[in-house]
């Protein structure tokens, strides 16, 4: 395949970045998308040319170290997938590709397309943790917990923390994000006894952080990679408010 | 009641604002409506003007009006604050607009919006203003109770010294102001049935995001509720409310 790349390069977190055109020739369909970048970086680095930065880690897709909105998509065209986990065939020969960074203010460009997602672990440090010490393993099934509810935190516990979320949303909100790790321990027992506390100080963080205020356009649920569902989001509210309002 | 400051200027106190506000502007829709179809009453205005008297007149419902003067205001100013805050959440702006499955009216609910409070505005100067101003024409019934028959002049202000309802030699005699012919004089005006017409448009893709937005809000999104949230929010609000409002000034243009 040869494509036509159209790559936000942006020197550092102060300068402004523009778009610069590159070509991506005799890309294999199989390529992941973070492979065929591979293949440019070594074209320019044999030219002496300053390679694309761009965010990586596990390569599959669990680690939420990847991003890149890529046709105004975050993670790419394909459900459910992170960038890591696209393939080339995904597109069609002779595509022209435009990748940017995820654009957030609280998600300040370092260089090129990698941007400096700590805002997130600073949310997380604010009380997305059980802060008992919990020792062993305990012996299966001491603790009974429903089917349901195991699955449903589950599922609330697979958010990667990757932040695509934020890049979707038109208001560069992260509560999809932060409702995702504020309903994992909502509803397991070990989350009890600091449940109220939790979610008033990680939604307080994320305002800190300057993120932007949810408007209920699922943008979010939409482009995340985990599916995770903007159900979350209404439990966080919950959570919130009652923290707020009852348990004072 | 610091507690209560801090939870209402945090991003999930503030989108809880425009819920409740919201919510109560729903509600007052339903009464407003209910209460407007009088006007399809073929009775020369006389249930619609005594109406109109009843609902600024009657102490509670005058409290309950200011309310909703403060909803509509507090629901405009605290969705300006709000996007001005999410406009700076992104300063760089994408090349290409995220696409983002995200139904039209979610992404513009500001322009929806504007479009709703212009009309308020012209829809109070018109007809809330000018009843409130005592420039309203003035009219008199008499209904002869034995027959059921309404008879209606026009009278004079010298005729009148505020409204009145009394039963005189079995004839029922109301004076009263005449909003109902206020009413349909406005709705004379092609342009302004138009307006009217594109506002409630406006209502109706602004509920049909809006009134579901607001449970989710509360947290009060799941798959028990949401199925019926859905179908009142569609059906009712964004269907129903908004046809049942411009019928009003086509039927007066067309009568
Ligand atoms: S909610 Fe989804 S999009 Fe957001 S950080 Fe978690 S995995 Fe990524
Ligand atoms: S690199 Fe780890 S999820 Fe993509």
């Amino acid at each position: 395949m040869n494509l036509t790349l159209k790559v936000w390069r942006q020197k550092n977190s102060t300068s402004t970045g523009k778009f610069v055109t590159y070509k991506a020739e005799e890309i294999s369909p199989d390529m992941s998308f973070l492979e065929m970048l591979d293949v440019v970086n070594e074209g320019l680095v044999k030219k002496k040319e300053e390679p694309i930065q761009f965010d990586h880690d596990c390569r599959e897709g669990i680690c939420g170290m990847c991003s890149l909105v890529i046709n105004g998509e975050p993670h790419g065209p394909k459900r459910a997938t992170t960038t890591c986990q696209l393939h080339m065939r995904s597109f069609k020969d002779k595509d022209t590709i435009v990748i940017e960074p995820w654009r957030a203010n609280s998600f300040p460009v370092v260089k090129d397309l990698a941007v400096d997602r700590s805002a997130f672990d600073r949310i997380q440090q604010a009380g997305g943790y059980v802060s008992v010490g919990t020792g062993g393993v305990p012996d299966a099934n001491e603790i009974a917990i429903p089917k349901v509810i195991a699955d449903e935190a589950f599922n609330s516990a697979t958010c990667i923390g990757c932040g695509a979320c934020v890049a979707a949303c038109k208001n560069a909100s992260a509560m999809l994000f932060v409702s995702a790790k504020i309903s994992q321990y909502a509803m397991l027992p070990q989350g009890q006894p600091e449940r109220y506390q939790r979610a008033e100080a990680m939604v307080m963080k994320m305002d800190e952080e300057g993120f932007g205020s949810c408007t209920n356009t699922y943008a979010c649920e939409a482009q995340c990679p985990k599916e995770i569902k903007v159900t979350n989001i209404a439990r966080m509210n919950r959570e919130f408010f009652t923290a707020e309002f009852i348990k004072g | 009641m610091s507690n209560f400051s801090k939870a209402f200027s945090s991003t999930l106190g503030r989108k809880l604002i425009m819920c409740l506000t919201g919510l109560f502007l729903c509600s007052f829709l339903i009464v407003h409506l209910t209460g407007n179809f009088q006007l399809f009453k073929n009775d020369g205005g006389l249930a619609f003007n005594q109406y109109a008297h009843f609902m600024t007149h009657f102490t509670p419902i005058k409290v309950v009006s200011y309310l909703l003067y403060s909803s509509i205001l507090i629901h405009t100013i605290w969705a300006l604050i709000i996007t001005l805050k999410n406009k700076k959440a992104r300063p760089v702006a994408y090349a290409i607009t995220p696409k983002d499955g995200s139904i039209w009216s979610s992404r513009n609910m500001g322009v929806l919006g504007t479009i709703l409070f212009v009309f308020i505005v012209v829809h109070m100067a018109n007809f809330w203003y000018k009843y409130h101003q005592g420039y309203t024409p003035l009219i008199e019934y008499r209904t002869d109770l034995n027959s059921g028959a309404t008879m209606s002049r026009t009278i004079s202000e010298s005729e009148f010294t505020g409204y009145v309802s009394y039963i005189d030699n079995g004839i029922e005699i109301t004076k009263s102001e005449d909003l109902y012919l206020e009413v349909s004089n406005a709705f004379q005006q092609w342009w302004l049935v138009l307006f009217y017409v594109i506002a409630m448009a406006a209502l109706s893709f602004h509920l049909v995001h809006g009134f579901q937005s607001a449970f989710q809000t509360l947290g009060w999104n799941n798959s028990k509720y949401r199925p019926l949230i859905k179908f009142i929010g569609v059906w009712i609000f964004s269907i129903l409310i908004p046809i049942g409002f411009a019928a009003m000034p086509i039927y007066f243009f067309f009568k």
